[in-house]
């Protein structure tokens, strides 16, 4: 059954990129525990719109846990505590009545904040643009099943390729490192005999460009797969050294 | 009654035999040579799987391709969600299937109110996809023995969809997204994310640019092609309550309906059957739970109206129902497709039970979607390895265990197959200007199958968009790129901004999602999944009210620098007003039932959609006349050459 808590918020707000950022608290009654986060955090908008005040941006879009565009630090945690679940999955009977909840934006050197709650994360898109595919043109491909593939090796592919790109692991890197979304994809594409012939050149392009684009290096704390909406395992990582560990050895 | 013209639409078939009709027209076509391609600038609008696999694709052939999307990367586009699959006529299964039969069932599956030459292409070409994406990477299901798997979908007697477990939607998208990404590191695609087409450009007749908003820095800028490409989705959201993604939105299709674009076929809404039935006044979308689960979820309801009672006053619990006391009525009513019927089937037959008192959940506006039998045949193991990510999400937004208890699910707004008319060659009624995707109205007819969309997407901008354009494209290589100074790009520009400031300048009192949410209700009331002359009339004239006050008393706080989501989501809903209208308008008009389109007035004594063939096979197409007028109607007959038209029957 419906039950109703009341919250306080206290959240990042930012006018924009070189604006002064600062938490700013909001109190809010009678929320409904069904309601989702991105549920409640809209209810707040339309109280701070009936007060004629800005509400506060945040970036959100399929509210079914798969577009990957959701984000925000809630109470610490990249996509609140709950283990295998974005903002927008999360719930709010996971909080208590009288509760505080501290909101921010992604907090990482690669991901500028935009306004208030959302980040350019861009810089993941063009890590997929220096080598996250298969260099094959519309057409001219053989049958779908002109090359077996294990089941084991398809099931491995897919779960790496569950990745949502959200940017998580890298807002959860005390080094504000991409290795996770990047071994994801990497990983994904070396598994499979299509992905294969690139497999070196590949990790070899990806790394080249997160370190470029002012991504730290792995930790290996493993911060990142406790943080990932989609339990991305950091075996993933060796498979990306592997291959990079390849590719240098080539040169 | 609405302004009818009998001017003939031409959708430039080919001729000749059905199965022949596209490789006459590969052969005979018009083509562009690669040193002319790179003189030629093409804008896609969207990147969702048409507009991806579009924009790819003819930058892999040699255009300039100019990329936009509102989101911040190309692989949020709502295609993203699709769960269940994709059909391909490969029969791996040797199970019969057939191109033919891909393409019957499609027919079939629209209840005869889709274009054949259409179709049959499409089923031509759904084999190539597989093929293509399994070349990209894309991890699909597979056997033991290495080779693909497949599951069977409504509306069809073989198993004929691929699928990456319950996210199929992503793992296609992302393949086209990969071939996306590999363009735009190569400079063959320019990339503008966090954009918003406000406008099309029309310079002598011809489309030759847009208008689109930073929705960064607020800034509204002007972009030159040689032809454009609208894929920007559906516009389901009119209904606020959808499963669409927060941000999908009909605006592209109306502001180039407003320049002369017909629409076509607007009544013609996909009601989805299993999604998790609405809970709260606050809620902002609806789930979907994918289709596939009717592989081997059964559905039911109470038999006795006591017992749907006690389940609702929260007295009895669905478990506790002894196997007699259950009515499994999509088995009952449909013995030989059973829970696999058609969407548009499955979605009337869950509202006739709640209707009639036998609904479930607390609002009684619900019916059990039930694994225990699949559970007891199968195992657990093998249900969560099928499903495990859709139970996984059910659960997290219900707080119930699907493997305990059966899943709640009710009908909601999930795809428009209405949408922009176009001709075979995709393009609209304005020259070089195309339309892709489910933002276009041609493959599906009045109701489409699962795992459809995303092959037509795929098909779209794979297979069919880089040819066809080019017939386009081959009378345009001595266009030379005109400067977006000209007369033509100032005057829509101005028309962009005034829009914008008339907007601002209400500053009433109203929310914008406050004012949406009104006219989802009234969407969901009168335009939803049955309909009636009576209630269309007040749903346009309450359309009318809701367009008044939304020009009245809206309210956008903050500026049009920077970023301003309220003024996003306000040209937004402006638009949903225009097509609310639209679709209340051509439901009144369609005189029968059709597909997802249900006149109560014509229904068969035991409540199938009748459809009436004499008087309406055809598409309409609305042609805009302006601000304040009635748009006119043209049609398009739709010949059925190749196929016998009958009653839909999924009885026997």
């Amino acid at each position: 059954m419906e039950k109703t808590i009341n919250v306080t918020l206290k959240v990042w707000r930012q006018a924009g990129p070189k604006a002064k950022g600062a938490f700013e608290l909001y109190k809010l009654d009678n929320v409904s525990t069904d309601s989702s986060f991105l549920e409640m955090l809209d209810v707040l908008n339309e109280k701070l719109i009936k007060e004629r005040k800005e509400p506060i941006v945040f970036d959100h879009d399929c509210r079914e846990g798969i577009c990957g565009m959701c984000s925000l630090y809630i109470n610490g945690h990249p996509h609140g505590k709950d283990g295998e679940t974005t903002t927008c999955q999360l719930h709010m009977r996971r909080f208590s009545d009288g509760e505080t909840i501290v909101v921010e934006p992604w907090r990482s050197a690669a991901f500028p904040v935009i306004k208030d709650l959302m980040v350019d994360r861009s810089a993941y898109d063009k890590i997929i643009q220096a080598g996250g595919y298969v260099s094959v043109n519309t057409g001219g491909v053989p049958d779908g099943n002109a090359i077996p593939i294990s089941k084991i090796k398809a099931d491995e592919a897919m779960d790496a390729a569950s990745c949502i790109g959200c940017g998580a692991c890298a807002a959860a890197c005390k080094n504000g490192s991409a290795m996770l979304f990047l071994a994801a994809k990497v990983s994904q594409l070396a598994l499979l005999p299509q992905g294969r012939v690139e497999a070196s050149a590949r990790a070899k392009a990806m790394v080249a460009k997160m370190d470029e684009l002012g991504f730290g290096n792995c930790t290996n704390t493993g911060a990142c797969e406790a943080e990932c909406p989609k339990a991305i395992s950091i075996s993933h990582i060796a498979r990306l050294n592997r291959e990079f560990l390849c590719a240098k050895f080539q040169d | 009654m609405a302004k009818i013209e009998e001017t003939k639409i031409d959708a430039k078939i080919p001729a000749g035999p059905l199965a022949e009709k596209w490789n006459y027209y590969k052969s005979h076509q018009k083509l562009v040579n690669p040193a002319n391609k790179r003189r030629l600038d093409v804008i896609v609008v969207g990147t969702g799987l048409a507009g991806a696999s579009a924009a790819a694709s003819l930058a892999e052939l040699g255009f300039n391709v100019l990329n936009f999307c509102i989101q911040d990367s190309p692989r949020r586009a709502h295609s993203i969600a699709a769960q269940g699959g994709i059909n391909a006529a490969k029969n791996y299964q040797n199970d019969g299937d057939s191109v033919y039969r891909l393409f019957y069932d499609t027919i079939k599956g629209g209840d005869y109110r889709a274009r054949e030459a259409n179709v049959h292409r499409l089923a031509e070409v759904s084999g190539n996809i597989i093929d293509q994406c399994v070349a990209q990477g894309v991890p699909f299901a597979r056997e033991y023995g290495g080779l693909l798997d497949n599951r069977s979908f409504g509306g069809a007697q073989v198993s004929r969809t691929f699928y990456a477990k319950g996210q199929t939607g992503q793992q296609l998208l992302l393949g086209a997204y990969s071939a996306l990404s590999r363009q735009i590191g190569q400079g063959k695609v320019k990339l503008y994310a966090r954009y918003e087409m406000l406008d099309v450009v029309i310079i002598d007749g011809r489309a030759r640019g847009i208008i689109a908003r930073n929705l960064v820095t607020g800034k509204v800028e002007r972009f030159f092609a040689h032809a454009v490409v609208i894929g920007t989705g559906g516009y389901g959201n009119t209904f606020f309550l959808s499963t669409n993604a927060m941000g999908s939105n009909g605006s592209a299709a109306v502001q180039i309906y407003k320049k002369g674009a017909y629409f076509s076929n607007p009544a013609y809404a996909q009601i989805h059957p299993t999604c998790i039935p609405v809970h709260g006044e606050y809620q902002s979308k609806l789930t979907l739970m994918s289709e596939s689960l009717r592989n081997d979820g059964r559905i039911w309801v109470p038999k006795k109206k006591e017992d749907a009672e006690a389940i609702r006053a929260g007295k009895l619990k669905p478990t506790d129902l002894k196997e007699e006391d259950r009515d499994y009525y999509l088995e009952r009513r449909y013995p030989a497709f059973g829970n696999l019927v058609p969407r548009d089937v499955a979605s009337r037959a869950a509202k006739e039970r709640c209707d009639a008192g036998f609904g479930v959940g607390n609002t009684g506006l619900a019916v059990y979607l039930d694994f225990s039998s699949a559970i007891e045949r199968l195992g657990e193991d093998t249900i969560r390895a099928r499903y495990g990510n859709l139970f996984q999400m059910y659960e997290k937004i219900v707080d119930d265990n699907p493997y305990k208890t059966p899943m709640m699910i009710y009908p909601a707004i999930h795809y428009t197959m209405g949408g922009i008319w176009v001709d075979y060659e995709l393009q609209t009624s304005i020259k070089g200007l195309f339309c892709i995707g489910e933002a276009n109205f041609s493959d599906h007819g009045a109701n489409r199958l699962g795992a459809s969309a995303l092959m037509q997407g795929l098909a779209d901008g794979y297979f069919v968009l880089p040819y066809t354009i080019q017939n386009y494209l081959s009378d345009q290589i001595q266009v030379p790129r005109m400067s977006t100074d000209l007369p033509e790009f100032d005057e829509a520009e101005k028309a962009v901004k005034d829009k914008i400031e008339r907007i601002m300048k209400v500053q009433g009192d109203h929310s914008v999602d406050s004012i949406h949410r009104e006219l989802g209700l009234v969407m969901w009331d009168f335009v939803g999944m049955g309909r009636n002359k009576a209630g269309l009339e007040i749903a346009l004239e309450k359309i009318k009210q809701i367009r008044e006050e939304f020009w009245t008393k809206v309210y956008v706080p903050g500026t049009t620098d920077g970023v301003n989501v309220e003024l996003e989501k306000a040209l937004r809903v402006a638009d949903f007003i225009e097509i609310g209208e639209l679709m209340a308008r051509d439901a009144l008009m369609r005189e029968e039932s059709c597909g997802g389109h249900f006149r109560e007035e014509y229904q068969t004594p035991d409540g199938e959609a009748l459809r009436n063939d004499e008087e309406f096979s055809f598409a309409s197409c609305w042609k805009y006349n302006g601000e304040g007028q009635e748009p006119t109607l043209l049609k398009e007959a739709l010949d059925y050459e190749f196929i016998q038209r009958q009653q839909r029957n999924y009885k026997a």
